[in-house]
């Protein structure tokens, strides 16, 4: 009786350990809830604005998630950034954009899953900011870049 | 558009994600992560759980415990899930199978492959393919999981 309780002490003990681990590396994903209102832009407000804007300079549009969802579809100018969830990711980014004027207009997307568990915009937002650019937008993508662009008709460059 | 794009683009004007659609989805062969071939068509016959994830997607992870379970419960009736991993390296999905192994094959997602599904641009994304080998639902984003478990036992319960 008495070696089962020790074995339930034991197996509980681990689970706690265990829950811990995953919560603390969950939170180092910053959550792209934490963008300020502010600095986000609707997908039809961005593409009524890509269409009107047509004669005049465009954002620097980069997509910061997975290669494999920018190879299959994207946004017609964006440039694909790497994932703004790991370091060579924001690297990357930085180098995308350290030539560029402070004040340039960058816009952000990623799309890959639903906006409060993107692991990519809220992280590729802070770089941008700790690097002084003022002018960032991050594209409001509530469930992902197929349902909330690609299937409401927006531009978009698909993989041939 | 294939057959089977036009199939997806009538689900979604329909806004039925989980509707039956009885088509056949396109099949692949590809190698899983232990280097064994995988036909989607050799599994006609069984009730194919088809599932495109990511280590990435937080979402996704919450499924996989279940599905594993479902691999567990419902494979000796019939089930077999497919997990399809669109990371694009192959280092994190091995380093999870590591810490997380499945019952069941995972192999590596490609563009031809997500294109062949008429685009795999946002995760979790489930199908569920009958016996028969017809798509019978096609889950995207979160999924009420009880459903897609009433439709398994639904089909396994099938003659």
């Amino acid at each position: 009786m008495l070696a089962v309780d020790r074995r339930l002490i034991l197996l509980s003990g681990l689970f706690c350990i265990l829950a811990l681990a995953a919560s603390a590396s969950h939170a180092q994903i910053k959550s792209a809830d934490s963008i300020p209102q502010a600095n986000l832009i609707e997908p039809a407000d961005f593409a009524d604005q890509l269409k009107k804007s047509a004669a005049l300079p465009k954002p620097v549009i980069l997509h910061v998630g997975f290669r494999k969802l920018y190879a299959q579809a994207h946004i017609p100018g964006s440039d694909y950034a790497g994932p703004g969830g790991d370091e060579d990711g924001l690297k990357s980014l930085s180098e995308r954009v350290e030539k560029l004027p402070k004040d340039t207009s960058i816009i952000i997307y990623c799309g890959c899953c639903p906006w409060g568990h993107c692991p990519n915009v809220a992280a590729a937002f802070a770089k941008l900011k700790d690097m002084g650019f003022s002018q960032v937008k991050v594209l409001h993508i509530a469930e992902n870049f197929g349902t909330d662009w690609v299937d409401k008709g927006y531009a978009t460059i698909t993989s041939p | 558009m294939t057959r089977f794009a036009a199939m997806l683009a009538a689900l979604l004007l329909a806004g039925a994600g989980a509707a039956a659609a009885a088509e056949p989805p396109p099949d692949f062969t590809r190698a899983d992560l232990n280097g064994n071939s995988v036909h989607l068509a050799d599994y006609r016959g069984r009730v194919v759980l088809l599932n495109f994830w990511a280590t990435w997607c937080g979402p996704c992870l919450a499924e996989i415990p279940v599905f594993a379970r479902w691999q567990k419960q419902y494979g000796p009736q019939g089930l077999q899930v497919l997990g399809i991993s669109m990371d694009d390296d192959q280092i994190p999905v091995q380093h999870f199978l590591q810490k997380t192994p499945l019952d069941y094959p995972v192999i590596m997602g490609d563009t031809a492959l997500a294109k062949l599904y008429g685009g795999v641009l946002g995760l979790p994304l489930t199908y569920l393919i009958n016996p028969q080998g017809k798509v019978e639902g096609r889950y995207l984003g979160g999924t009420d999981l009880s459903a897609v478990e009433t439709q398994i036992k639904r089909l396994l319960a099938r003659p």
